[in-house]
């Protein structure tokens, strides 16, 4: 190990160890923002795990997110903690698997269309059982879960994703992934297994989307499709990936602080606008910052050496 | 029953058709990945629904003063939103990414005006709706006008494209932009003019959407998603493959809709859609590549 | 069956025109095949029907007695098939001697960690790149990128070797080291198909030719022999017709 990833190591958990602190430092409107934070850190960092290296834009965040929290909303009242989020998982990896094996061998458009109206379709699927089969629409979620507790898990599933992020950069699925999005039919000529590199990456990336939702669902007390499948969600997450850079681990998360606050403050201001202002401030970092504040911070260190 | 059934599928699977060759355009010939496509269409089934509603005119009129606004509008967005990203792309992938994530921007910006200035309610209004009985079927004339129309809309772009000099270039660009340009064609003038017509298109099809169907602001994505598909479907920059995966796929979401239940017709899309990417990933009537 | 390759009436069409057509040919272990033919005979792709890159339409290719065709590619590149392409593709974020690194992780090998980093290292050392260990593809000059691909062709410890025009565009020192390269590998043991256009090399490496026109193999056998074959003239050349026509 370099002394460099040594550092960064150490670095992490003094972070972490203070994070930890917040819920005792701040008020109920700080530890609110900084689950909104924290989580959008845990999406974020997660897309970019798929989507940096192999450069296929997955705009179906919020299909898992949402499936996650559609899981704690049914078996929160009756099943243990533990097994509430054992299910969100795998139901979250089934539909990515599925999603992936379709998808991923072939060219990535077909991909970028399908994640498109991923949300969109299990957000109807979800609508049409409620109300054939549960003769429900809408439900609510009572849990003892406390808004710190909220907080400690998601800040759990950061260190969580930021482990596996630095795993897998120094594995062989690491490699493949860099080949593969450097030239995929050179890759395959490698001996790689593009296929199953991608969808194993991708069904990584989605758990922990899925978990997020699960873990979130509790500060709503009420949630329906319409909320839960919220496609604002997945459009937020891809600016922040963007915005921050997806080709370093650090990336997303420097583009989720500013974006999340940016955000906090547009919809307290302008409510009725948010959405033209969201895609206004998401056209301008696609032309401005193509390579996300992590490029331009290499940039900053390179030059002047 | 069946044959009503299938004659408004066949009415939606018109407008699908009409929807998918612009975006086929867009996408095959300048392309472009347009995300913010069908907002454009839910643009116009508003600007339509004004022209009635508002001004008491016939939103046929519309059909002549809408499509060429969107002509000029799409043909600004890409000189001055797009042109930038192709220009500063390296490669093919690399614009379709870029152009992927601007116009998914845009289509924020596009749907926030829309829904500042209508709300999330959903709008419809009344023209023409006025039975016809044709072999024992009965079909509101609004629905068969709106094919008529879209099967001369159709038929007139197939021939521009496949008859006059300017749509032989265009063609010959979506076939081989660098070969083109050897030829003499300028790429970026007939790429700029395909986006927009392309625009054109769509909106045409918004307006006679607007006739039969109810909207809101919100609609715009699951055009955009169908649209997707058909072009998908029919294999990329293949207007007669959009015609048939669009009829294909508006008769299939009927049948789905009365016969089996309305809540799941983008279920039977996405269940088309996986069967020809299992199937015939090239599209219904596209040819394996080199 | 003591063939290393057994092509058996390969067919590839694109549309209409039938690129490949009903090929067959069989290659010894250690030999070096040199596979020739005018521009757009279907060499590459006959290469590319091996490495598995595009499917045949008809035809059987077996490997050690094996069927590959129709195996997915990363499957025939484990089984000890490598290749190198016509424009080289390096793989741009990787150095070099991660490049390399890609076809020992996955390739026979599956080799990992300080092993693996030790060969990569080994294998740059062999092709003349041992000092452009952690520089990026881009910043190598053409031949460069060209010893990088051979190198990451050669991390997979191929059995079979498929060069495509891997010594096009040297200059005569570079061609002379290339050539002795390559033929160090054949010392090796690899056997070696090569679609090449340089006549000495060909001469020089191969002991055996084929040549392809309009996909159909037309001529085979050693070098001399081939080369003085007249319809192989004529592919190169023309037909009678052509050169009896009035544009000398």
């Amino acid at each position: 190990m370099s002394r460099r990833e040594t550092l960064s190591i150490l670095a992490g958990a003094l972070a972490t160890a203070i994070l930890a602190c917040v819920p005792f430092l701040f008020g109920d409107y700080g530890l609110s923002l900084a689950i909104n934070i924290v989580s959008y850190a845990v999406l974020a960092t997660a897309w970019s795990l798929f989507s940096g290296p192999t450069r296929y834009v997955s705009l179906a965040t919020v299909a898992f997110f949402g499936i996650g929290a559609y899981t704690t909303a049914v078996f929160a009242e009756t099943l243990p903690w533990p097994a509430v989020l054992a299910i969100a998982a795998v139901i979250g990896v089934v539909v990515a698997a599925i999603v992936g094996l379709s998808t991923l061998r072939l060219s990535g458009v077909y991909f970028v269309i399908f994640s498109f109206g991923l949300a969109e379709l299990v957000r109807q699927l979800v609508t049409w059982w409620e109300v054939n089969k549960t003769r429900t629409l809408g439900r609510y979620v009572f849990t003892d879960i406390t808004a710190a507790q909220i907080y400690w898990q998601l800040l759990a599933l950061a260190v969580l994703v930021f482990v596996v992020g630095f795993l897998i950069g120094r594995s062989r699925l690491g490699l493949a992934l860099r080949a593969i999005g450097d030239d995929e039919t050179v890759a395959r000529h490698t001996g790689i297994d593009t296929t199953r590199a991608k969808v194993a990456l991708f069904v990584l990336s989605t758990v922990f989307m899925t978990l997020t939702g699960a873990i979130m669902a509790p500060r709503w007390t009420y949630i329906d499709p319409a909320i839960a499948f919220n496609p604002v969600v997945s459009f937020t997450v891809l600016i922040m990936a963007l915005l921050g850079g997806v080709h370093r681990l650090y990336g997303p998360v420097l583009g989720v602080v500013p974006l999340a606050l940016l955000f906090e403050f547009l919809l307290a201001r302008f409510p009725n606008h948010f959405s033209i202002m969201v895609g206004l401030v998401f056209i301008l970092i696609v032309y401005a910052i193509p390579r996300g504040i992590a490029g331009l911070v290499e940039q900053a260190v390179r030059r002047p050496a | 029953m069946l044959l009503e059934v299938t004659l408004s599928g066949v009415t939606l699977g018109g407008m699908y058709a009409l929807v998918a060759m612009g975006l086929t355009l867009q996408y095959g010939v300048a392309r472009i990945m347009n995300l913010s496509y069908g907002e454009l269409l839910i643009a116009a089934a508003f600007a339509a629904l004004w022209f009635y509603s508002g001004l008491a005119l016939s939103p046929l009129l519309g059909l002549l003063v809408v499509p060429p606004l969107a002509f000029a509008l799409s043909y600004a967005i890409y000189r001055i939103l797009l042109q930038p990203l192709v220009r500063r792309a390296k490669t093919r992938d690399a614009l379709e990414v870029d152009s992927i994530l601007a116009t998914f921007g845009l289509l924020f910006v596009i749907q926030g005006v829309m829904l500042a200035a209508f709300g999330g309610a959903y709008y419809s209004y009344s023209f023409l709706s006025i039975p016809l009985h044709i072999a024992g079927a009965t079909v509101a004339a609004n629905r068969l006008l709106a094919l008529v129309l879209a099967v001369v809309i159709g038929l007139g772009l197939y021939l521009a494209l496949t008859r006059t000099r300017l749509g032989t270039a265009v063609r010959a660009v979506a076939v081989d932009p660098v070969a083109a340009q050897l030829v003499a064609i300028d790429v970026r003038t007939a790429s700029a003019l395909a986006f927009a017509l392309g625009g054109a298109l769509v909106a045409a099809a918004g307006v006679l959407v607007s006739m039969f169907l109810t909207f809101n602001a919100n609609l715009g994505v699951v055009f955009t998603l169908k649209a997707l598909v058909v072009v998908i479907m029919g294999g990329v920059g293949n207007l007669l493959g959009a015609l048939i995966a669009g009829l294909v796929l508006g008769l299939v979401e009927n049948y789905v809709a009365v016969f089996v239940d309305p809540g799941l017709t983008l279920a039977a899309t996405y269940a088309i859609f996986l069967l020809v990417l299992l199937v015939r990933p090239q599209g219904l009537l596209g040819r394996s590549s080199r | 069956m003591s063939a290393l390759l057994q092509v058996e009436g390969l067919t590839r069409r694109f549309g209409g025109l039938t690129a490949v057509d009903a090929l067959s040919f069989s290659i010894e272990p250690g030999e070096v095949v040199g596979l020739l033919g005018p521009n757009g005979s279907g060499k590459t792709t006959v290469l590319n029907l091996l490495s598995g890159a595009l499917r045949a339409d008809t035809g059987r290719i077996a490997f050690k007695g094996q069927e590959i065709g129709g195996r997915a590619v990363h499957t025939i590149a484990r089984l000890g098939v490598a290749r190198t392409f016509q424009l080289v593709r390096p793989l741009a974020s990787l150095s070099c001697h991660d490049n390399v690194l890609t076809g020992l992780a996955f390739g026979r090998s599956r080799a990992w960690g300080a092993t693996a980093r030790a060969t990569a290292d080994t294998l740059l050392e062999r092709v003349g790149l041992g000092r452009a260990r952690d520089t990026l593809p881009a910043e190598l000059t053409y031949i460069d990128q060209k010893r990088l691909e051979l190198a990451r062709a050669l991390a997979l410890q191929p059995e079979l070797l498929l060069l495509d025009e891997w010594l096009a565009g040297l200059n005569p020192t570079e061609l002379e080291e290339g050539i002795a390269l390559i033929r160090s590998l054949s010392g090796q043991g690899i056997t070696i198909l090569l679609v090449e256009h340089v006549m000495d090399a060909i001469r020089s490496l191969c002991g055996r030719l084929l040549v392809m026109n309009t996909g159909r193999l037309i001529a085979s056998g050693p070098p001399q022999q081939v080369l003085a074959n007249p319809e192989v003239v004529r592919a190169y050349l023309g037909d009678d017709g052509d050169t009896g026509g009035g544009d000398a």
